[in-house]
């Protein structure tokens, strides 16, 4: 955990209406339920990162020991416990990705930050770090910045992208290489009857 | 090969509009209330009948499943848990559907947690789909406003809520006892069953616990009966599916396809073949991390369904076929598979814990080759060790890829060795 804590935290009024909301889903009595949703918010609130000080406020809410919040806090990754940079680039490394070159994708973010795995830049601009199988795998290889996916990279659309953070500019989201969403790139190859204008040249449907 | 009509998931691309006018129009919500009206046994009966068997990667029938639930409701309610947790390399498909077409996954909720009698379901979906868990929620919203979902929903008497749940970074929430004690706000580790969830689940009652895919096609089946679903495919292996093609082809993919159609044939058809041509194939993994490896020989004839791929010693799990070609470094692939399960194992269970983390860096070991050559039996004898000897399955998954590499690929593995053991000589 960080050694320099905040000495308090509160929840702003707007997030404290979203907490009560993520509360509500859950039968009365259970509202421990909720530990997850509510460290989500405090992370959010707080730059990226929990602090000691969340921990305990979450606890009262839902009348947790804190220890028991603490323990989910460490169990799940996507909690960070200290602060990260504020663009925190997840590169998947995992198997499909590696496959079509999340090595390069890794070499692109050492380039553009100077961070290599696990590791903030000194403006505090950026926290590079690998990550396991973010679940997009048909449009490796792939990165998760903040809440967004880039998808079909290579080492160009990766500087490319992080270029632009650097720039303060908003880089496009989803696939670099100009696909929807999932479909193949040379056209679809199923689906054609509804889509007939996006078959694919050769190939597909009978 | 599946013709377009009779495929199920027609905005799997998200060419169309995922919101609920776009959903009406390609039949979702289309008289909901009539499949309501089938009855709780009528609704399992078809369900059963139709021969689906759960998309999550274990492959139990659906139908059954659903049975499992107690007849009456008793003091404790009944719930639908969902799982959304997509985690497992390779696979993305339920990705596709929260954001595409989020509606056929809340009216299947509906109509199976009638058939189970619960009054709620959760979808717990993993925390890095942001933007899949903000569709899901205004496609939730859009159904309450419509009275689809509710207090009367689809006019129907039947009071159903859905809510939508999510995680925050752990594979191993997607074993299902995991998945409920994450639920409920507590680290994610498995519990020991029995009890099972039909019995006591989430806060203590009756649930189950199904893939959204299972549950998104539930609806369609319904519609068109049983009988359709189950005449696609090859006996106790039927229905459509999706499958998501990554790795080394030409153009990796989601589609949606027959069960049962050749490997050969789905990877030609749809992803534009392998790279450099079918015969510069190394060897697939078929259905996930978890599932063993599989050499060009079997991949060139082997069906994609539960029993073919069982026979081959490996698995459909979720359909999640990775690719590679000649050029790859077979050993370091699984490698990084163990990898994997290192990191992911919940540290509950000694032999995971443990077996996980040694396995791990043995076959770290056996990438740079140096090992010795009686090693590759030793880290053979150990999976078995880790096999069969934990709470849940992910101890099996840990182990599955090793063995289907040692299987498939000793003699790459001892070459790797004695070509270390010739350079670490000649050296000295």
């Amino acid at each position: 955990m960080q050694t320099e804590q905040p000495s308090s935290f509160s929840f702003t009024s707007e997030n404290l209406d979203k907490a009560n909301w993520h509360i509500a889903k859950y039968p009365e009595g259970r509202q421990q339920s909720a530990v997850m949703p509510l460290l989500d918010l405090a992370q959010r609130q707080n730059g990226g990162w929990i602090p000691q000080a969340a921990i305990e406020v979450i606890a009262d809410m839902l009348d947790m020991a804190s220890i028991r919040v603490y323990e989910v806090a460490t169990f799940y990754t996507m909690y960070n416990l200290s602060p990260v940079g504020e663009h925190f680039v997840q590169v998947c490394t995992n198997l499909p990705c590696w496959l079509r070159g999340s090595d390069q994708v890794m070499d692109a973010c050492k380039k553009v930050t100077g961070c290599g795995n696990g590791e903030t830049s000194a403006d505090g601009k950026f926290t590079v770090l690998e990550v396991e199988c973010l679940g997009a795998c048909v449009n490796a290889p792939m990165m998760q910045i903040g809440d967004d996916y880039y998808e079909d990279l290579d080492s160009a659309s990766t500087e490319a992208i992080l270029n632009a953070l650097k720039a303060g500019e908003t880089p496009k989201v989803g696939s670099q290489a100009g696909r929807h969403t999932c479909e193949p790139a040379g056209g679809i190859t199923s689906l054609t009857d509804r889509y007939p204008d996006r078959a694919a040249k050769s190939g597909g449907d009978d | 090969m599946l013709a377009d009509k009779d495929r199920i998931f027609t905005n799997i691309y998200g060419f169309d509009s995922p919101w609920l006018d776009g959903a009406k129009a390609r039949g979702d919500w289309d008289n909901t209330k009539k499949l309501i009206e089938m009855g709780r046994d009528k609704i399992v009966d078809e369900m059963k009948e139709s021969g689906l068997r759960g998309r999550g990667g274990a492959g139990f029938p659906t139908g059954v499943k659903w049975s499992f639930m107690p007849k009456e409701i008793g003091d404790r309610p009944h719930y639908l848990v969902i799982n959304a947790d997509e985690g497992e390399p390779g696979t993305c498909k339920d990705r596709e559907i929260m954001r595409s077409e989020p509606h056929k996954l809340i009216e299947g909720a509906l109509v199976a947690s009638f058939a189970m009698g619960a009054h709620a379901a959760y979808c717990y979906v993993r925390g890095e789909f942001h933007h899949e868990i903000a569709s899901l929620q205004k496609a939730v919203d859009e159904a309450y406003e419509a009275g689809l979902i509710g207090d009367d929903a689809c006019g129907t008497g039947w009071k159903f809520d859905f809510y939508v749940h999510s995680g925050a970074g752990a594979y191993i929430c997607g074993e299902e006892t995991s998945l409920i004690e994450s639920l409920e706000g507590k680290k994610g580790q498995p519990r020991l069953k029995p009890p099972f969830p039909a019995g006591v689940g989430v806060w203590g009652c009756p649930t189950t616990v199904n893939n959204v895919e299972s549950i998104a096609v539930a609806p369609t089946i319904l519609r068109r009966g049983a009988d359709w679903f189950s005449g696609i495919g090859r006996p106790n292996n039927v229905g459509t599916k999706l499958f998501n093609i990554s790795g080394h082809v030409n153009q990796p993919c989601t589609v949606e396809e027959e069960m049962g159609i050749p490997l050969k044939e789905l990877i030609e058809k749809h992803a534009g073949g392998v790279r450099g041509g079918w015969d510069n194939l190394l060897a697939i993994i078929p259905g996930g991390a978890s599932v063993p490896i599989l050499p060009k020989s079997i991949c060139d004839t082997v069906l994609m369904d539960f029993d073919s791929l069982r026979e081959v010693r490996s698995g459909l799990g979720t359909a999640a076929i990775m690719v590679m070609d000649q050029s790859t470094d077979v050993i370091k692939a699984i490698a990084r598979l163990s990898a994997f399960y290192k990191h992911e194992s919940c540290g509950q269970c000694t032999p995971c814990r443990e077996g996980t983390g040694w396995m791990s860096r043995v076959m770290q070991r056996m990438v740079t080759g140096n090992a010795h050559v009686d090693e590759i039996d030793t880290l053979e004898e150990v999976t078995r060790q880790v096999e069969g000897h934990t709470i849940c399955a992910l101890g099996d998954a840990a182990a599955w890829p090793i063995q289907g590499l040692i299987r498939h690929f000793r003699p790459e593995m001892e070459k790797r060795i004695l070509d270390f053991q010739a350079r670490s000589q000649a050296a000295e």
